[in-house]
């Protein structure tokens, strides 16, 4: 049984074996895909402790967050926010056109969301820029003179530890792009193994895993885009 | 392209030994329309004040994107009992570490002896 591969096996038809150490394929595909979920946890954990972190010095500096939050531009944290629900969209849509062995559209919904990836990140450069070009950097570095431009936005005093909140800002983004950048490899990974053939309804483990782990990565921006931008 | 036509028996496609539930692409429509409609409910309640419940609001809001989007985009409502679990218990201990440093942090008291 071990010995010698029927030569029918059709690879290119997304057909595969199962490790040795899995019962059957279905039994291999749960086992990686609780992997993912176990991995997605610790993921949730990581991130949890600078959202607590959050909570904290926000309830202790109700003032710095709420000043801090109006240097940030609401309109391209809302369309970054567009911008990856629509590519956790094309993502689901990628993995059911890998489901139903539809493979062209498949690779299409996979190039799709990795051109959202670089919209985000290119977003992301313009914000980033602008607030270095200021000197709203993190913690210490902070050499900014929002005094100006407070005044211009309704009398606002700037709080002297407002390089608290581009800590903040910096940290949960920097992250957070951190992963878009690591999503938009691993997407390309399969998307490449998609257009070669290797993936069917048969065997999608690898497009399901990165799926959800892009899907993370949606998930924790639903949450800093009012933390950060609407506070 | 591919050879072979797929029998979708209304989202349901039947491929030997595996049986996963495949979600039809109209409920992936549906769901990505809610979430836009709730990112657009959130800026908008920004120009409502609620006082102290500025930050119930839009966490209660977001959740509710983060439950359609577990449930559906990451296939969690058609999973196994134990992936649920698993995220679960990492959403449960994140709350008890926020808990308990709230706790610690508003329930202290000054250093400086009034004496």
């Amino acid at each position: 049984m071990s010995t010698a591969k029927p030569t029918t096996l059709n690879v290119a038809a997304g057909e595969r074996h199962h490790a040795h150490h899995y019962d059957n394929a279905e039994h291999e595909y749960q086992s990686s895909k609780q992997g993912v979920w176990l991995f997605l946890c610790t993921e949730i954990l990581m991130f949890g402790g600078l959202f607590v972190a959050y909570a904290i010095f926000h309830q202790m500096f109700p003032e710095t967050f709420k000043v801090g939050s109006k240097f940030t531009d609401v309109k391209y944290g809302a369309v970054n926010t567009v911008v990856l629900l629509f590519s956790s969209l094309t993502m689901a849509l990628g993995i059911y056109y890998v489901q139903v062995r539809e493979q062209k559209k498949a690779v299409i919904a996979m190039a799709v969301t990795i051109l959202c990836g670089f919209g985000f990140m290119a977003i992301k450069y313009l914000e980033y820029s602008h607030k270095i070009h200021l000197g709203l950097l993190p913690g210490d570095w902070y050499n900014g003179n929002l005094q100006a431009m407070a005044a211009e936005l309704g009398g606002l005093t700037v709080p002297a530890n407002i390089g608290l909140y581009f800590s903040f800002y910096f940290m949960m983004t920097g992250l957070h792009g951190i992963h878009v950048l690591i999503g938009m490899g691993a997407i390309g990974w399969v998307m490449v193994r998609t257009m070669k053939g290797q993936f069917g309804p048969g065997y999608y483990t690898p497009v399901e895993g990165v799926g959800l782990f892009w899907h993370l990565v949606d998930l924790v921006w639903i949450y800093l885009f009012p933390l950060l931008y609407l506070v | 392209m591919s050879a072979k036509a797929v029998s979708n028996d209304g989202g349901h496609t039947s491929h030997g030994n595996d049986e996963h539930h495949i979600i039809p692409l109209a409920t992936y429509y549906k769901i990505f329309g809610i979430l836009i409609v709730l990112t657009v409910v959130t800026v908008a309640v920004t120009f409502v004040d609620f006082g102290a419940f500025n930050a119930v609001v839009a966490f209660a809001i977001a959740s509710v994107k983060a439950a359609l989007v577990l449930g559906y985009f990451m296939h969690l409502k058609y999973d196994n009992l134990m992936n649920r679990v698993i995220i679960g218990s990492g959403v449960f201990f994140l709350i008890v570490l926020w808990i308990f440093c709230i706790l610690d942090i508003v329930t202290r008291v000054s250093n400086e002896s009034p004496l």
